[in-house]
């Protein structure tokens, strides 16, 4: 209920009355998601990209849960319980060629959601706990991805796990006794993937959990939208069904579309085939990468490549970590008080640099580590870090901004105006008051 | 605005049209989603595979049986002795709870020769009689520890809460001695 005029739930129905006044669950449902949630009337697509994660979230919970009936954490038994549920289980190729692509979807459609918000500025006040908690689920996701892609016990799992937990030997002193306390023994074996196993069940629930407050948490102020301006009143929003309820199912349908042709006609482009050979503790693939949605995060790792003060492998493994805890600080680095991007020239230019350096990233972390990718990671790290603790931080304190529209409604009814004036000709004399003051 | 003017009268507007047949389309897809999810459940291609298993029954002597293993259910090979098949045959028809012939539960010509599930009827206890020394009830037959149930010489159910006769699977003689079950 964030809005005065939001309205409140009236069952109609005796029965759901009846449940009303004793569990208010439809209440609940109706206010979170029904017609007593009012949302900003000028959302775009790009805003369709949360409830398409929660989807996402939804469909490998499903899925895993199914596949977890026929998994064995077993060191013996993991690889062939898969190519069992490959072969012989009635639709298991489809439950798991879902699960494995749906985590590939769930990944695209939160670097979506994430970069939406970075654009738009939904990180600042009054939403950065929202914007916090959106963090926390991405960490959750980063865990429980890494975990669930070890649970196959082919060779990229294996060295996977072998190369993640080693991450935690860089730390001085305790490192390697921390790296050997987290594996239970002195390489990944039956207790890791056990263990592996457990929490990769068990962090969805938690990801759901913390979904939960990030929604709870939005639903304070409300949803953000493209212009960044505060809604002002009733006029500036439309309740979130059927409104926005038909263009998530419609959004979600073309989505699931594609994630369709992935899974039925190129279910292993985003694997790697070297995952389909048993894990072997005695040797480590030639070219041996994470997969894709870590990749900008593995060049990081790889940039220091000398010891400076520090151990190389130690700056590494600070460096990969300091890239996402930096976004903790991001609604206090960005002190413009303006939000959306579009009102933002200076601004935007350098969002789009950064998505273009975040890719080159991603291509460079894809890459063996030979001489040319290395450099080219170092390059995009430094300015990977340079863009949020430099750039960013200028740009808020000399950058002007676009004149803002008056309120949501006024800049909606702009729009429509200039499309349809003719070509080359101002919109109509007829200007609706308080119209030309939007424009100053 | 064109389906306000169409809504002025009554009856089914062109807008509540797309909705049913948006929703019905979505639900359809929903359903054919949760397909995949209920088949998995089914018994996988591995267990199928086990369905049919062969018997070498040369070694067994009237009046002995064997236990041995189809679709990881027990099973009863039994070797009747002329008095036992004698005993089920005097039987008549009108006592039995579940009325079969020793003849309808055996093969032509091989009347000594019961081949049962070893599955208790009545909830799926695996019913003493067949080794060596065991209870074989009062009927002679099996006879069931868990609930009582006892069956006699051709397996048929006489007395306690078992519904039917022990089940006779599918089988044929591949040869004198070899049963080839399932």
């Amino acid at each position: 209920m964030s809005f005065s005029w939001a309205k409140a739930y009236e069952p109609k129905n005796p029965f759901m009355r009846w449940l009303d006044e004793r569990l208010p669950l439809p209440r609940l449902v109706y206010g979170a998601v029904g017609g007593g949630y009012p949302v900003p009337r000028n959302l775009n697509y790009w805003w369709n990209f949360g409830v398409l994660a929660g989807l996402f979230l939804t469909i490998q919970i499903v899925t895993g849960i199914v596949l977890a009936m026929w998994y064995y954490a077993t060191g013996d038994g993991a690889f062939n319980s898969v190519e069992h549920i490959m072969r012989d289980v009635n639709a298991g190729w489809l439950l798991r060629y879902t699960h494995a692509n749906g985590a590939s979807f769930f990944f695209i459609v939160t670097y979506i959601h994430i970069f939406r918000g970075l654009y738009y500025g939904s990180y600042k006040a009054p939403r950065e706990l929202v914007w916090i908690l959106g963090l926390v689920i991405y960490l959750l996701m980063m865990a429980t991805a890494f975990m669930g892609y070890v649970l196959p016990w082919g060779q990229m799992s294996y060295w996977g796990a072998q190369v993640i937990t080693g991450f935690f030997g860089a730390i001085p002193l305790i490192g390697e006794p921390l790296r050997v306390w987290l594996l239970g023994g002195y390489a990944p074996d039956q207790a890791a993937l056990t263990r592996f196993f457990s929490l990769h069940y068990l962090l969805p629930f938690v990801i759901a959990a913390v979904v939960v407050l990030h929604i709870w948490a939005l639903h304070i102020p409300g949803s953000s939208n493209p212009t960044g301006v505060d809604v002002k009143d009733e006029k500036d929003t439309l309740p979130f069904h059927p409104f926005y309820t038909a263009k998530d199912g419609w959004f979600a349908g073309g989505v699931l579309l594609v994630f369709a042709l992935v899974v039925f006609f190129a279910p292993n482009a985003l694997g790697h085939p070297d995952n389909y050979i048993p894990a072997n503790p005695l040797a480590t693939p030639a070219h041996i990468v994470p997969e894709w949605y870590f990749w900008p995060f593995y060049a990081i790792l790889r940039a220091f490549t000398t010891d400076f003060i520090l151990p190389a492998k130690l700056w590494g493994v600070l460096a990969m970590f300091a890239s996402i805890l930096l976004l903790f600080f991001l609604p206090w680095i960005d002190k413009s008080p303006v939000r959306s991007g579009n009102y933002r020239p200076l601004f935007r230019t350098f969002f789009w640099i950064l998505v273009a350096d975040v890719l080159i990233l991603g291509w460079a972390g894809g890459q063996p580590a030979t001489a040319l990718p290395v450099a080219i990671g170092q390059i995009t790290s430094a300015y990977y870090f340079a863009h949020f603790l430099i750039i960013l931080p200028l740009i808020s304190k000399f950058e002007t901004p676009l004149p803002l529209p008056r309120s949501i409604t006024d800049s909606v009814l702009h729009g429509e105006k200039q499309e349809s004036a003719p070509a080359g000709v101002e919109p109509g004399t007829t200007t609706i008051a308080g119209e030309g003051s939007s424009r100053k | 605005m064109a389906d306000v003017s169409v809504t002025a009268g009554d009856g089914v507007r062109r807008r509540d049209f797309l909705n049913v047949a948006a929703v019905s389309f979505a639900g359809v897809g929903a359903v054919a989603a949760i397909a995949p999810l209920l088949v998995q459940m089914s018994p996988p291609a591995d267990v199928l595979a086990l369905s049919t298993v062969e018997v070498d029954i040369s070694k067994i002597q009237p009046g002995q049986g064997i236990k041995t293993v189809w679709r990881k259910q027990p099973v009863f090979v039994r070797n009747l002795t002329p008095k036992e098949i004698q005993e089920a045959n005097a039987v008549p028809m009108s006592e039995l709870r579940d009325p079969q012939t020793l003849a309808q539960r055996t093969k032509p010509g091989k009347a000594n020769w019961l081949i049962t599930l070893g599955v208790c009827t009545h909830l799926g206890c695996v019913p003493l009689g067949i080794g060596e020394g065991e209870n074989k009830g009062p009927f002679g037959g099996y006879f069931c520890p868990c609930h009582g149930s006892a069956y006699d010489t051709a397996a048929r159910i006489r007395s306690g809460p078992a519904p039917s006769n022990l089940f006779v699977p599918d089988y044929e003689f591949t040869s004198p001695t070899t049963v080839r079950i399932g």
